[in-house]
Parts: structure tokens; sequence; C-alpha cells
């Protein structure tokens, strides 16, 4: 679970940019490769948010596909998981794309 | 302190020194564990055109991805700011919006590359032992000590949430070595580690073993740096866990199938472990062993000298 931990983190980071302003939009990219659960960070974040800058603020998440490229054959593959086959049979896939874990934006008033 | 993993402030980590019996809370040590990075940011107050389809983005998921993505597409706009500063923009309808573009696990990214600086610099060998609760860490580690030490001195972190049990085990085998309790945290982060080796010490050419909390999930997120990620699986778990815990077999050099002297007695399909392993990671080096009885331990710390032959000063302290 420490996606409750990185809520924390994007809570406190958020609220040092904020300063005294009041944040109305927080935006995410989260990788499906990131081993971070968008819906685990959606669940935390209204309660991280109580009493801070960030609170009622609107949480947008943008969850990148997981991409990968063969070291084989050169293919690009689709990842849905962690892992996954090149059509030309090879596990050996470098990704390059989706395990994004990053706060893109923030909005305030 | 580290908030990572929930363990905020309450979560009080303290790191216990075998030798003297002293323990310190991480938070009151003195360290500053707890580093911000301030970006300090302006107000540009400027026109700019708002480009609305840079997005690199795909919109492959259901549809209530696709409709959040599709909003914020709306007004998520790429500036070229300054580089590494947040880029404030004033927006004529409400808000100002503040680009941020920080990676969350930069933090502990940038004190990992200290850590490797750090055993570099001392010539130490620094291997990261991860694993389910039970799986055997220990175990391994006490036996590699015993069947090492008179190679190469090693010193050893242990991380659990609680209980100096481990480090106690540790220290009876006369090895040197600091507990870090995480309480609450649920996987050791490179601060953790780097206050742990300042208390810890160990000398130039050693082998430093980091005994990583009981979890096969959160720390593959958090480089220790360490010079591997050792993953050790047990045929007392299922055959499964290399696609169950994916991320971690990912995150790892090695792995170690430990407890093969109970293969009579439990239903475990060693080759599909092992198909499943190289499945999510097929440059895994694997080794078969049994802690306790001793069989398949050669080629594993054949490993460990090798891994000390690159460091020819270390491999200079060996016979």
């Amino acid at each position: 679970m420490h996606e409750l931990g990185i809520t924390l983190d994007i809570i406190d980071i958020v609220s040092r940019h904020a300063g005294d302003a009041k944040v109305n939009r927080v935006v995410l990219e989260i990788g499906k490769l990131s081993a971070v659960l968008p819906d685990a960070v959606r669940f935390c974040f209204e309660s991280c948010a109580e009493g801070t800058v960030v609170e009622g603020a609107e949480l947008e998440i943008i969850e990148t596909p997981g991409l990968a490229c063969c070291r084989v054959c050169g293919g690009d593959v689709v990842l849905e998981r962690p892992f996954g086959r090149c059509g030309c049979g090879s596990t050996d896939l470098e990704w390059c794309g989706g395990d994004e874990l990053r706060i893109r934006e923030m909005e305030v008033v | 302190m580290c908030e990572t993993c929930g363990c905020s402030d309450d979560a009080k980590t303290t790191i216990t020194d075998l030798k003297t019996g002293q323990t310190v809370a991480l938070s009151a040590a003195g360290q500053g564990s707890h580093h911000h990075d301030h970006d300090h940011h302006h107000d540009h107050d400027h026109d700019h055109d708002h480009h609305h389809d840079h997005h690199h983005h795909s919109h492959g998921g259901d549809d209530a991805t696709r409709g959040r993505a599709g909003e914020v597409g709306a007004d998520v706009h790429t500036h070229n700011g300054q580089a590494g500063k947040p880029d404030v923009h004033r927006h004529a309808s409400d808000g100002r919006v503040i680009r941020l573009e920080q990676d969350l696990l930069a933090r502990n990214n940038r004190l990992a590359e200290r850590n490797r600086g750090w055993f570099a610099g001392r010539n130490v060998l620094a291997l990261n032992l991860v694993s389910s609760p039970g799986a055997g860490k220990t175990t391994l580690l006490e036996r590699t000590i015993r069947d090492l030490r008179d190679e190469i001195p090693i010193y050893v972190v242990e991380g659990d949430q609680a209980t100096l049990n481990d480090a106690e085990r540790i220290k009876a085998t006369g090895t040197r070595v600091v507990q870090i309790n995480t309480g609450t945290g649920c996987h050791l982060e490179a601060d953790m580690v780097a206050h742990g080796l300042q208390r810890l010490d160990p000398p130039i050419n050693s082998l430093v073993m980091i005994e990583n909390v009981g979890n096969l999930v959160c720390p593959a997120l958090f480089d220790l740096g360490e010079h591997a990620k050792v993953v050790i699986a047990s045929v007392t778990d299922g055959d499964d866990k290399p696609i169950k815990y994916p991320h971690m077999f990912r995150a790892s050099q090695v792995m170690i199938l430990n407890k093969i002297d109970l293969l009579p007695h439990v239903q475990f399909d060693v080759d599909r472990c092992l198909d499943y392993a190289r499945q999510v990671n097929p440059h895994l080096t694997v080794f078969q062993l049994s802690a306790t009885t001793g069989e398949g331990l050669a080629p594993w710390y054949e490993w460990v000298r090798r891994q000390g032959l690159q460091r020819p000063q270390l491999a200079a302290s060996a016979p």
C-alpha cells in the first residue's frame, strides 16, 4: 500500500508550491507499468488532502499505456502488465512508456 | 521522514546499532532526513499560444479513462518554460496553472545515487536482499556470512518494521550490523540506508548486505544505491510468485530459489517458476539452493566473488 505514502508526498509537494493559495486541480500521470494503482491514489487523495490547501481539489489522473520495444526484433509491444511477449516470441522487452509516476501540473486560485 | 509508504512522522523509523545498543529515531538524528526541494516558481505575465493537441498519451483505456484524459487534454498545454522550473500561467478563466512535471520517486532516486557514489568511493559491494516474509533472507545471510567472512569483510543493514530479532541473529555470527525499524513503513528507502551506513561505517573493500523489509511489492520501487537486487523465492511459496509480483522480479538482477531441500515435500514446479521468472526478466541470474543444508550454495558464492572481482581491490582481499 505504497499509494498512501505516495499520495501524502503529492499533497506535500502541491501544498508547498501552492503557498497560501487554494488548489482546485491536480493533474497526475501514472503509467500502467508504474506499480502504482490510480484507484488507490484516488481513494487516498480526499482524506489526505483534508485540512490542507489541497482539500476539495479535483484530482485528474492521466493513465499512460505500457509500451515496450523488443530487444530482439525491434518491434513495438503494448503491455497491459509489467511483462509480455513480442510477436517474434521474445520476452526481452525494453520499456519505453508507461512507467511514469509524476505530478504534471496543478491549478491554484 | 519518509512518507512514501504511509510512514509519516508517526511511523517512527529508528536505527539501532547492535554494537552499542544505541537506538536513535531517524527524524531526531539531526540529519535532516526530510529534504524538500524548493523549486521557485514565477508568474510569467505574457501571452502564449495554447496548443491543445500536443499530448503524447494514447487514450486506449476504457471510456472513463478516455473521458478523464479528454478533459485534461482540453486545458493542459505545453509551454517551453525555463528548464527545471515550474511554469506558471495566468488563465483568464479562473486559476493559475503551475506546471510541475515532478517525478514522485525523484528524491529517493537522487539519494540512492548518493549512496551509490558512497559505495563506489569505498569500493564497497552492496547487495539488496528482497523477498516475501519467511523466504529465508536472514538464514541465507547467516550462512553466507559464515562461509565467506574469511574472504571478504561483511557488514549488514537489517530492515524490518519492528524488533531487533534479525539483527541479533546476525550479531550472533560476530558480524557488525545495524537494524532499521521502519515502523509502519513497508520498505527501506535510500535515506534510511544512508543513515544506517553512517553508523555501520563499513571499511573499504567490504561487502554490505542490506536485508530489506519482507515485502515483494514496495521495495521494487525504491533504489537504495545497491549494486544489485537479489530476490529470494522459496519452494514453500507458490511457484507463480514471479508473475504475481513481476515488478520485484524485473527490478532484480539475481533470483535465489531457496529451501530446495524441501522439494520432495511440497507441490512446487521449479521449471514453471523459472519460466515465469524469465518471462518477467530474461536477464535474471538464478541460483537454486538450500541455505539450511548448504546444497547449491557454491554457485551463489562464486557469483558474489565475481562481483567482487569486477572491483580489483575487493578481489585483492580474497585468497
